[in-house]
């Protein structure tokens, strides 16, 4: 049994919240580097925009965006931890706190959804926990802006509408998203499992790499065929027209019951952060 | 692509006029932060029959709530948030004069026809590129509701702050990309 401290937890999550949120990840500069050449005209100037919004960011310490999120937090706890010296759940927020003020941070969270009085300090963070074997604990810090988030979606299908199903529902998400999801954006999908887990997959998803490929070579076709529609709809950066519309989409599929197909598709916009680190 | 017009705030009817969908235009002057609170308060007020809490006229409103300034610098990181949730008020304060507007992503037919009626206009700016944005804003004040945080009504100025044409005063809406 190894023991980790809340107050290490809570730095950490303090010091992933800043850094997710003013270091955009390797993966996406990348992409937009390759795509920046494929695109012409108002297409290649935001790309351009996009990349030296980067680079302004990270020179003068600010966000990449003034939507930091709401910050979700996937704790992978290991089942050989012992968490000591208060409640892990008040750890993550006072990291999320502390995290905000400090890195100068927006506090978009309200505290009743009807009511929407602002809490002022960015919490509570939305916490998912996952039992693993180990004795670490992995944090990721995703925070979430709403522009993308607001333009997800959930179906329940059913057996009969199989892969083309699937398919359409991504496609039709996309489409409605349009420029309000701030595209290139990653695709996040989850199929299978229940009506709430396949939301769970979806935002995991939106986790994996850019430009790495599913483990399975069934599942991987079906993202690459996704992604080249996606890029035909014309939308395009900023959704002004262009090529690059999106920059992955990632499945994360799970069993499910013998009369169901639940899919969620969860948009995540071209700054996609999250940061993860091992305690 | 045209090449980038310059405008000073406030607009003239004739400026707005002579914009179309598609430009690429930069914004110098003074201008106005509200978002989805700050909307809703405008239009209590409205129907409370109080004033508003700047001058409509020829004033641009840019749907935006920037990040914390830190010490000495003017603003944090800031840039526009989704329209379409403002298109629940827009038509009403289009008809009051609030005319002029920046946000990203689409408007709904209301808005458009509102635009159309009252020959407003409606830029477009990119969603995300926030640090960039930010070095176009010289000045901010808070003019109202400061008790809203973030979602206060700000007076920025600007210089140079790139959008694009979204919607022209006749109608025409860049994200319309079959032409129908
Ligand atoms: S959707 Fe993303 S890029 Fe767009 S405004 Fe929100 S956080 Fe920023």
């Amino acid at each position: 049994m190894r023991e980790i401290h809340v107050n290490d937890i809570a730095a950490k999550v303090a010091e992933l919240c800043i850094k997710a949120c003013v270091v955009v990840a390797p993966d996406i500069r990348k992409y937009m580097q390759q795509a920046l050449p494929t695109e012409r005209g108002t297409a290649r100037q935001i790309l351009a925009d996009m990349l030296e919004n980067h680079d302004v960011a990270m020179r003068q310490r600010m966000p990449i965006c003034q939507d930091t999120g709401l910050v979700v937090v996937f704790l992978d706890v290991g089942q050989d931890v012992h968490i000591v010296g208060g409640i892990i759940e008040d750890a993550v927020n006072a990291g999320v706190r502390h995290g905000y003020k400090e890195g100068y941070l927006r506090k978009s969270v309200v505290g009743d959804p009807i009511r929407r009085a602002n809490t002022k300090d960015n919490t509570p963070a939305v916490i998912h926990y996952t039992i693993v074997p180990g004795d670490s604990l992995k944090i990721t810090v995703c925070p979430k802006g709403f522009g993308s988030e607001n333009m997800s979606r959930l179906a329940m299908l059913v057996p009969v509408d199989g892969i083309d199903g699937v398919k359409a529902f991504v496609l039709e998400t996309v489409t409605a998203a349009d420029s309000n999801a701030c595209p290139p954006i990653v695709v996040g999908v989850g199929i299978g499992g229940t009506f709430d887990y396949a939301a769970n997959m979806a935002k995991r998803a939106l986790l994996r790499k850019i430009g790495t490929r599913h483990h399975d070579p069934y599942w991987a076709d079906v993202e690459a065929g996704l992604l080249a529609r996606i890029n035909a709809t014309g939308i395009g950066p900023a959704g002004f027209g262009g090529r690059t519309t999106a920059m992955a989409v990632h499945i994360n599929t799970h069993a499910t019951h013998i009369a169901g197909l639940p899919v969620a598709v969860n948009l995540g916009c071209h700054v996609n952060r999250h940061e993860e680190a091992v305690l | 692509m045209s090449k980038i017009k310059e405008i000073t705030t406030p607009l003239s009817p004739e400026v707005i006029a002579s914009l179309k969908c598609g430009d690429m235009v930069c914004i110098t002057g003074s201008i106005y932060t509200g978002r989805d609170a700050a909307h809703q308060r405008m239009m209590d007020m409205l129907a409370a029959g109080c004033d508003m809490p700047f001058d409509f006229t020829g004033n641009i409103i840019f749907y935006a709530g920037p990040t914390p300034a830190p010490p000495g610098m003017a603003t944090g990181s800031i840039g526009p948030t989704t329209a379409g949730r403002m298109d629940a008020f827009a038509p009403e304060l289009i008809a009051h004069g609030l005319r002029i507007m920046i946000g990203k992503g689409l408007r709904n037919n209301a808005v458009k026809q509102a635009i159309t009626d009252h020959s407003g206009i409606y830029f477009a700016g990119v969603g995300g590129i926030a640090a960039l944005m930010s070095q176009c804003v010289k000045n901010v004040e808070v003019v109202a509701f400061e008790d809203l945080g973030t979602e206060a009504i700000r007076r920025l100025e600007v210089e140079r702050l790139p959008v694009i044409v979204a919607i022209d005063n006749k109608g025409n809406d860049i994200y319309n990309r079959n032409g129908t």
